[in-house]
Parts: structure tokens; C-alpha cells; sequence
């Protein structure tokens, strides 16, 4: 049944650049899932584990300028006579390098920053993007600073003897993009309904109960970071070989803020919610603009919809969703014995 | 003295301080090999500060704890309960948010055998493993008796259900050395009968207690032996009747005219 269902899903989502024929709304749909490749990512750490990165680009930015550096090669003075020289490498193994950059970094900021929780931690993530920016900016050698990294070349696999499969055109890029989201979706998948996710979820919900039936509290939340950084190293690695221009404004705060608020208004917690959320929001704003309202008003109705969400639904749309879809089955005769109240149900 | 008996857990010297209190006060004592021994006292007696000084959560300012000959201090609380320390809390405290299934579920943590790249990779021995848990946790439910309230959130449960529900989540770590602080605190008398038997039933599968309780049917009822704190001080050990009629017991909890009242 729910096979059934995802075959469906996915069959839909395959069938897009089929009959979506504009490059604008296919280029639209491209950055909207490499932006939930990232909420996905942010969504293991804040909805499982429940604590909250605010320094998430940071790793969406280390994956990016990784695996944009090692397919353009560089250059660095590491002391005044001897230079680390690195030649271009392939985009596939420049990709998997920023992913693993991306991963590293979230384990060392893990290791670091988990000697505190909560606020702290938000404060520290917030100091770790904050941090890498700057290197981004002032790193002339390495990175351009402000002048950015261009001409990042786009990825390719095969050669142009053989089989060559190029992925400078939009639908091929969607194919990319679709292909590591579902990749990265089920390796969360199976995370959270293993015993590992259970820990992680068990730290959340109380950490001192966790800790008395042997939950290595600390391991857990570094394995969560690590995955999660790795995710969105490859969500960055993505953007930077599509774009194919990268600079320091990619470390944004703005675009923590909206993986945060793709989680949050889907529903953290969930598998699906970052997905729902990011949805809504890469399109909601396209949508608004068919409706031919003017521009100036696009973003104010725009931030309308997003307080409206979170008042009306504060545990998200797809919590909420389920919620109603159980209390209907509750009101159906011939189910099993009633499950418990769902509170704060939509009406 | 029953002095065959291994020592399971052997307390020294234990000294805890908070900024100018003694909580515990140089007290030495120890646990063997299958007895029931309750701590009791007044409150601030310094009862839960031992609980939470064997168990990792905090820090002695002196004294060693061993636990079958090797130190337990400096470990974290995730290290002592891997080596089969296990502890309930006074508060109530569970997976709120989680059915009592789950609840059982994420307490046997210790026993999953799964790899974190198997997981990722989806391997059949993770499946075979997930299916291993979920068969110990049914049995656990079933052996606490709560296999009809496996799927109502733990928050849902009646206070006693959940008192319960704790000590289902502590046997999932499977302890040698089970440390129940108040269980049966908030039971009704009917549930305190019933807890009684499962104190029985646990003891049976082979698990050392260590009880810290205010029931005195309860402690009475169920204990090999009793140590009595005041002040962060042993005032009395031995057997349940002898503690009944020790005079400073008594004095502890009643008064001093209690005393001259009673003799």
C-alpha cells in the first residue's frame, strides 16, 4: 500500500520535465530541491534530535565552495615558499568531496559544540557560520572573497568517446536533484526507525532517562550532526555546479532562516513535513505571482500565509494533516478501539 | 553477617557536598549478590544523592564506589548502565511523547546490535534486529503487565501505570544492579500489592535491588535489609525488624519524645 504509494510519488515527479516545458518553472523546481535536500537535512538535527542549527548554511556552504574548489583546482601559500597545489579534479569526485568536507565539519563542530544544549548551541552553530563566512570572504587566495568562485564547471559522467551524460540542461538537473533527495530521504528513513534514531528521539524527549538505559548521548547527537552536515554539504555541492557560481553570500543568514521555516511549517518530526514545507515555500511565491499580484504585495501576502500556518497549525501542516486523517478514522465505525485524543486538531 | 555473599556494589568512604550542605556525610556501606536493600530516611536524608552519585549523574567530593571490584566513579551514566547499573528516577520520567510500546522500545537501547552503516544501507540484519527488539519489548510489557496499554502515549497512562512504565523501561536495559528510587510512590494499594509481585518476579530473573521508598509495607514487606540515613549519615542497618524498633529510626522520623514515649 504505501510501496504503491511512493511508486506513485515518485513516478509523478519523474514525469515533471515531461509535460513542465518552461526552463524558468523547471529552474524554479531545481533550487526548491536542492533547498529541501538541505530542510531534510536541517529537519534530522532540529526535528529528532531537537536541537536547533542556526549556523545550518554554514555546512550548505562548505559543500558548495568544496566541491566548486577541487573542480576548478587551486592554489594556497600555506607558509611563504611552499604552495599547495591542487589540479582540477572530476565534478563527481569535487561533489562527493564537498560532501564529505561538509560531514567532517559537522563532526568537528559536534564534537565541540555538544558540551552545551539549547540556546547555547544556537549560539555556537550561529558563531560556526559566522566563522566560515568570514574565511569565505577574507581567503582571497583561495576562495576570490567577494570577487567569487566563476566558470564552475557542471557535472559530467562518461566520456565523450563513450557515453557521455551531461547535466548542464535543466530536466537533467531535475533528474540529479530528484535522484539524491530520494537518496537522502531514505537514508533518513531508515536512521530514524532504527535503534539510532530511537536514541536520538529518546535524547530528545528526556536526556536524563535517556542516559540511565545507556544512551551515549553525546555519540548520537555527533551522528546526527554528521549525517545531517553531509546532506546539506551535498545540497551545496548541487547549487554550486548548477548556478555554477559561488560566493560568500551564499553563508547567508536568510537561508538558514528558510530551511528553518520550510521544517517548521511542514512539520518537524516528521519525514515528510520538511518536504511539504519546502514545497510551499520554493512555490507559493511563484503561484502568487500568476495570480498577477503586483510584486510589491507578492511578499506581504506571502508573509501572511507563513504566520497563518504557524498560528493555525502549530505542529506543522503534516502533523496536522495525520491528526485530522485519524480523528477521521475515529469517527468511522468498524475501527479498532479509539487511539488517544489528538489535541489542537484543525477544524 | 552473611559474608559468602559476593559484594555486588560497595560503597566507601562516599562524601557529597552542595556548596555548604552534606548531603552525604563519609558513609560506607555495601550491596550483595541478589539482596533487596532499601535506603529509607526523612527527605533531605541524602537517599537520591547516593542514587545519583553510583549512577554517574553527579560527582562525590571523596570516597570510591565499585561495582564487582572496579570504580564506577568518573564514568558517565551512559558507561554505568552499560555495565549493568541501572536507575529509575524519583519524578516520574518517561518518553513522554512516545506510546508505551516505544517507551520499551528505547530502552533496550544496550541489546540492538545495529552498525550505523548497516542502517544507511538498509541491511536484512537490521530488519532481523528491529524484529529481535520489538519481540524483548513485547515481553517485557507482557512481564510488567502492561501489554493492553502498549499503543496509548505515555503521557495517557494512569500515575501508577506509568510508575510502571518506568521500571519497564529500566529492566529493557537489563540490570545486574537495579536502583528503583520511590516506585511505587502515587500506586494505589492495589498497585502496590501488584508491584510487590513484580519486585518478586524481577529478583526471580536474577537482578540485585537497591530501594529507595517512604512505604514502609512496601519496604518492609519486600526488603532483606535496611539502612537508614539521617542527615547524610547511616543511623541504623540490619534486618527489617530490627530497624522497626531501632531507636534512632525512630527518633529520626517521630522525635525524641517518640522514643521516650515508645521505651
Amino acid at each position: 500500500m504505501t510501496r504503491w504509494k511512493s511508486v506513485l510519488i515518485i513516478g509523478f515527479l519523474a514525469s515533471i520535465p515531461l509535460w513542465v516545458t518552461s526552463f524558468y518553472f523547471l529552474h524554479i523546481l531545481i533550487t526548491t530541491g536542492i533547498f529541501i535536500i538541505a530542510a531534510m537535512s536541517l529537519n534530522l538535527l532540529l526535528g529528532f534530535t531537537g536541537q536547533l542549527s542556526l549556523g545550518h548554511v554554514a555546512f550548505f556552504g562548505i559543500g558548495a565552495y568544496a566541491s566548486a574548489l577541487l573542480s576548478l583546482g587551486f592554489e594556497v601559500h600555506v607558509t611563504n615558499d611552499f604552495v599547495l597545489g591542487v589540479a582540477p579534479k572530476p565534478v563527481w569526485l569535487s561533489m562527493l568531496f564537498g560532501t564529505f568536507a561538509a560531514g567532517l565539519s559537522g563532526f568537528a563542530l559536534g564534537k565541540i559544540a555538544f558540551k552545551v544544549r539549547g540556546a547555547y548551541f544556537v549560539i555556537v552553530s550561529i558563531s560556526f557560520a559566522e566563522v566560515v563566512h568570514l574565511v569565505a570572504v577574507n581567503w582571497v587566495e583561495l576562495t576570490q572573497g567577494p570577487m567569487a568562485l566563476n566558470n564552475i564547471p557542471p557535472l559530467k559522467l562518461g566520456t565523450p568517446q563513450l557515453l557521455e551524460l551531461s547535466f548542464l540542461r535543466k530536466p537533467a538537473y531535475f533528474y540529479l536533484v530528484l535522484s539524491t533527495a530520494i537518496v537522502c530521504y531514505v537514508i533518513i528513513r531508515r536512521l530514524v526507525s532504527s535503534h539510532a534514531g530511537r536514541a536520538m528521539i529518546a535524547l530528545r524527549e528526556n536526556e536524563p532517562l535517556a542516559m540511565s538505559i545507556g544512551i551515549d548521548v553525546t555519540r548520537y547527537l555527533v551522528l546526527a550532526t554528521v549525517v545531517s552536515a553531509a546532506m546539506a554539504g551535498v545540497a551545496g555541492a548541487l547549487y554550486a555546479h548548477y548556478v555554477r557560481i559561488v560566493d560568500p553570500d551564499i553563508f547567508l543568514f536568510i537561508y538558514t532562516v528558510t530551511m528553518v521555516i520550510m521544517v517548521v511549517t511542514g512539520g518537524k518530526r516528521t519525514l515528510a513535513g520538511p518536504i511539504v514545507g519546502g514545497i510551499i515555500f520554493g512555490l507559493l511565491p511563484e503561484l502568487l505571482r500568476a495570480l498577477a499580484i503586483k510584486p510589491e504585495m507578492q511578499w506581504i501576502v506571502f508573509g501572511v500565509i507563513m504566520i497563518f500556518v504557524v498560528f493555525l497549525l502549530p505542529q506543522g501542516i503534516v502533523p496536522a494533516l495525520e491528526d485530522w486523517r485519524n480523528s477521521r478514522k475515529r469517527h468511522s465505525p468498524n475501527t479498532g478501539p479509539p487511539v488517544q485524543a489528538a489535541p489542537g486538531a484543525p477544524p | 553477617m552473611m559474608s559468602s555473599v559476593p559484594i555486588m556494589l560497595e560503597i566507601i568512604e562516599l562524601s557529597v557536598r552542595f556548596g555548604g550542605l552534606m548531603a552525604i556525610d563519609n558513609i560506607t556501606f555495601e550491596v550483595r549478590d541478589g539482596e533487596l536493600l532499601s535506603l529509607i530516611g526523612p527527605n533531605g536524608a541524602g537517599k537520591t544523592s547516593v542514587f545519583n552519585a553510583v549512577t554517574g549523574y553527579l560527582r562525590p567530593q571523596a570516597g570510591t564506589i565499585l561495582y564487582k571490584g572496579s570504580r564506577l566513579s568518573g564514568l558517565l551514566p551512559h558507561a554505568i548502565a552499560a555495565r549493568g547499573v541501572v536507575r529509575t528516577f524519583q519524578k516520574t520520567s518517561l518518553f513522554d511523547g512516545q506510546t508505551t510500546f516505544n517507551n520499551v522500545l528505547m530502552g533496550l537501547h544496550l541489546s540492538a546490535r545495529q552498525r550505523t552503516l548497516g542502517i544507511i544501507l538498509g541491511l536484512p540484519s537490521v530488519k532481523e534486529d528491529e524484529r529481535k527488539l520489538k519481540d524483548s519489548a513485547w515481553d517485557i510489557l507482557r512481564f510488567i503487565g502492561l501489554e493492553s496499554r502498549a499503543h496509548e502515549l505515555g503521557s495517557a497512562l494512569s500515575y501508577g501505570e506509568q510508575r510502571l512504565l518506568e521500571v519497564a523501561i529500566a529492566l529493557a536495559a537489563r540490570p545486574r544492579l537495579l536502583l528503583l528510587d520511590e516506585p511505587v510512590s502515587g500506586m494505589n494499594p492495589a498497585e502496590k500489592v501488584r508491584f510487590m509481585r513484580t519486585l518478586d518476579k524481577i529478583r526471580g530473573a536474577g537482578a540485585t535491588i537497591l530501594l529507595v521508598e517512604h512505604d514502609m509495607r512496601t519496604v518492609m514487606g519486600a526488603s532483606d535489609r535496611i539502612i537508614c540515613l539521617n542527615h547524610g549519615r547511616i543511623i541504623a542497618d540490619g534486618a527489617p525488624g530490627e530497624i522497626q524498633s531501632h531507636p534512632e529510626v525512630i527518633r529520626a522520623y517521630l522525635g525524641e519524645r517518640a522514643v521516650r514515649a515508645g521505651s
